[in-house]
């Protein structure tokens, strides 16, 4: 049986590596894509800590499964609002680089 | 129908025209006069309802009319206002009301009514006179309008409403206050030309002497209402209270009560009816128009501190047995009256300008009825303030008109000179016939004219009153005043009207209009009749023809049987004869045939006397010298100099000072420093601060996410630390 602490250095690495990419992207779909990744790592942790906690119990609960379904859901909605903002800001500004869209700079 | 009511509606009318005139109608001056003569008229009609209900029901003068209402609530009881008819209101409201209405028609020719304005007329001074021109275009001088027509009424109306209130009144509350409206009134309206310097000093001067009189009388009224509790007559002059007054002493100088309430008071009466020391005031009320000094310096106001004084005689007389030893107010009274009597008369000789005259013999006259009262002969003093009141007022209105038709002339003549000094007129009698008939009865009646005139009856019965209650000083006093009267009398008179006209504007008198003679045929028919009332009925030959009705109704006042002696002696006619013929003779023959250039007789008779006398005894100068000039010298140096602008304009200038040094102190050490530097760095540290920060608002959207992050794993530091 796999050991619960590599699903969690998987999704830490996951995580990194999608913060990495949010940070250092200058494409905001890349950034978007790696949110997305970031989402998913946390997904993993959810899914590890509920199959480690029904092995515990003896019988299987659907919190977790639930939880995961609605962070699922969730990155599903913020996907498709963050689509339409990266195309709404390209048809104003022609361009999808974060950094070039800096409005707010003060 | 109801008395009680009708007494109440005496005063009002005139209080209701004054304010409708003031308020309403002032622009008008037809109305004005109008809605004054009416108030007047009304007055004047309900109270001889009044009088003629009083004097036909023997009751009424028993008893009474009298009504009253509780007006101000006090701790225990109310202080009660009402009015009440007696004898003496009876015969007072009579010469009141008609002075008044006779008066007030009269102002309205006196202040020409009809005639154009003025060309220069300006309120506050008495009109120029205007010209026109005639239907022959021929250039005229005539009077013209007095500038402030309505405005007079209104203060007339004002006066009448206080008169009657006066005499009305049951209580010395309410007289207190038609008391000090009427100083109001005398005030403003001799002072109605206020832009004359010497009319407003006069009214300056009127008002504060008679106001010191007021002070003591004010006192005296406080004083008797703490000892009995109560400003009712019914209840001060009821026998016991009386009593009471007379026996209890108070802590001045060993008086009783009712001496020292009656000496303040008598102070009061000093002041108005201008007795000496105080009388100073009345001469110089001459500067207001003519109708002025006629009602309120001749007939009325002045009469009503004599009034005042008959009404107080049951205090002023507490204790008096009716003998020859006087209370002590009586004994002042008696003094002061004949001496203010001989005192006046004697300046009234040397005066020049017509109305003086009568004002000095107005102060002598009421001299003679306050040493009446002294000597215990009420009847006559409330006498002779009935005839007073009649004859001087027709004086009075005679001398106006006098001046009115001198004004006349000298308006045609364009001549300089005072249409008042009796040395410019002279031959008057055929310019002005009504004038002069109706002046000479009241001159007469004032000398006291044998047999005829009112004013020999009621002098007569004051002397016989001296007389016989034995007071030879005091009669022989007013025998001589009385001759000094006729004399003087006789002089304005000759002066006035007799001889040849001595200037110019004389020989163009005119007689004035109806409306100013009319009153003055009136006015003389009473100087004559009312007389007659009183003829006392151990007079030979002619006593007893008419019953002397004035005393038996006037000795309703008293209380018991208070009948002086009558010694029937026939020295007191034979004086009065005598005194009253020997003035009119001896002034008649002296200025009969005076020209311009003759000086008057007494000036070489009697010397240097004569300069005293023209200046009135220098009271006036003495007064300036003891009271005035010292009070200016206190106020300019002491209050002002010293206290004024030493010690607290110093004191305020100190507190000025230490104000600006903790100022500039708080400027430097508190203000600069802390408030504006302070504030100045608050503004540049935010800047500051601002700036610094301005590179964290980079508008990367990573930017602020590494941010976040940092920001979030420090928290999470910080929470690990706290928690554990």
């Amino acid at each position: 049986m796999i050991p619960l602490s590599w699903y969690l250095i998987l999704a830490a690495v996951l995580f990194s590596i999608g913060m990495f990419g949010a940070i250092s992207r200058k494409n905001a779909v890349a950034v978007l894509i790696s949110i997305e990744l970031m989402l998913n790592a946390v997904n993993i942790n959810i899914l590890a800590f509920w199959h480690y906690h029904s092995q515990l119990l003896g019988y299987t609960e659907i919190n977790g499964l639930v939880f995961a379904a609605v962070v699922i859901i969730a990155a599903a909605a913020e996907v498709a609002i963050g689509l339409a903002i990266i195309l709404a800001v390209y048809r104003v500004r022609k361009t999808v680089v974060a950094s070039d869209i800096n409005v707010l700079k003060g | 129908m109801n008395y009680e009511l009708i007494t109440w509606l005496i005063p009002l009318a005139p209080l209701l025209a004054f304010f409708i005139i003031f308020l309403v109608t002032y622009k008008n001056n037809r109305l004005s006069h109008s809605l004054a003569i009416g108030s007047a008229f009304i007055s004047w009609l309900l109270s001889m309802i009044i009088i003629i209900f009083a004097v036909t029901n023997q009751e009424v003068i028993e008893k009474g009319i009298s009504s009253s209402i509780s007006w101000l609530p006090t701790a225990e009881t109310w202080l009660k206002i009402g009015v009440q008819v007696d004898a003496l209101t009876t015969i007072t409201l009579f010469f009141v009301s008609w002075t008044i209405l006779m008066i007030f028609i009269y102002s309205v020719g006196y202040h020409n009514f009809g005639q154009p304005e003025g060309d220069h007329d300006r309120p506050g001074l008495p009109p120029h006179g205007a010209e026109i021109i005639d239907q022959e275009g021929k250039h005229q001088h005539v009077p013209s309008i007095e500038p402030m027509y309505a405005r007079f009424f209104g203060f007339f109306g004002l006066f009448a409403f206080a008169m009657y209130l006066l005499v009305v009144s049951n209580n010395l509350l309410t007289l207190y206050i038609g008391w000090e409206i009427m100083g109001l009134c005398s005030y403003l309206l001799i002072g109605f030309w206020y832009a004359k310097p010497s009319a407003k000093a006069a009214a300056q001067k009127a008002f504060l002497t008679t106001r010191i009189g007021d002070v003591f009388m004010l006192i005296g009224l406080a004083a008797l209402y703490t000892i009995t509790g109560s400003l009712q007559y019914e209840v001060i002059f009821s026998e016991d209270v009386i009593h009471n007054l007379a026996t209890t002493i108070s802590p001045v100088l060993g008086l009783s009560w009712a001496g020292l309430i009656g000496l303040l008071i008598f102070m009061g009466v000093v002041g108005k009816s201008s007795q000496f020391p105080l009388h100073n005031w009345l001469p110089d009320a001459m500067e207001g128009p003519t109708p002025v000094s006629a009602m309120i310096h001749a007939a009325t106001m002045v009469s009503a501190g004599v009034y005042l004084a008959i009404r107080f005689f049951p205090v002023l007389s507490a204790g008096w047995d009716g003998g020859a030893s006087i209370t002590t107010p009586m004994l002042v009274m008696a003094v002061i009256g004949s001496f203010t009597a001989l005192f006046s008369a004697t300046i009234a000789v040397a005066q020049r300008d017509v109305k003086r005259v009568l004002a000095y013999s107005t102060i002598s006259q009421l001299g003679f009825m306050i040493a009446a009262l002294g000597v215990g002969a009420y009847v006559a003093a409330a006498f002779h303030l009935v005839t007073h009141a009649i004859f001087k007022a027709l004086l009075f209105l005679g001398s106006g008109s006098i001046i009115h038709g001198m004004e006349h002339g000298v308006l045609h003549t364009q001549e300089h000179i005072d249409p008042q000094d009796m040395y410019n007129m002279g031959g008057l009698y055929k310019k002005m016939p009504i004038t002069f008939a109706t002046f000479v009865i009241g001159g007469f009646a004032l000398a006291g004219f044998p047999f005829i005139t009112a004013g020999f009856w009621s002098k007569d019965e004051i002397l016989s009153g001296a007389f016989n209650g034995g007071f030879s000083i005091v009669f022989w006093v007013l025998a001589i005043s009385a001759f000094i009267t006729a004399f003087y009398t006789m002089r304005q008179i000759s002066l006035v009207f007799l001889g040849k006209a001595r200037t110019e504007a004389a020989k163009h008198a005119h007689e004035t209009p109806n409306t100013m003679t009319v009153p003055l045929i009136v006015l003389s028919f009473f100087a004559i009749t009312i007389g007659w009332v009183g003829i006392p009925e151990y007079f030979p030959v002619i006593g007893g023809l008419l019953p002397n009705w004035l005393e038996t109704f006037l000795g309703t006042m008293l209380p018991g049987e208070h009948v002086v002696v009558e010694h029937h002696s026939s020295i007191p006619l034979i004086t009065s004869l005598v005194v009253s013929l020997g003035g009119l003779f001896l002034g008649g023959l002296l200025y009969r045939r005076i020209t311009e250039t003759d000086k008057d007789p007494l000036e070489w008779s009697l010397s240097g006397f004569y300069k005293v006398l023209a200046n009135k005894y220098y009271v006036d100068e003495f007064y300036q010298f003891v009271f005035i000039r010292p009070a200016e010298w206190v106020s300019e140096k002491i209050v002002y100099q010293l206290f004024d602008q030493k010690i607290f304009d110093g004191f305020l200038h100190g507190i000025g000072k230490i104000s600006i040094w903790l100022g500039e102190k708080f400027r430097y050490w508190f203000d600069l420093p802390v408030i504006n530097r302070g504030g100045d760095k608050l503004a540049s540290g935010t800047r500051k601060i601002g700036t610094n920060l301005k590179v964290t608002q980079s508008g990367r959207i990573q930017d602020y996410m590494i941010l976040a992050l940092a920001f979030s794993l420090l928290g999470g530091f910080i929470f690990y630390l706290i928690l554990f």
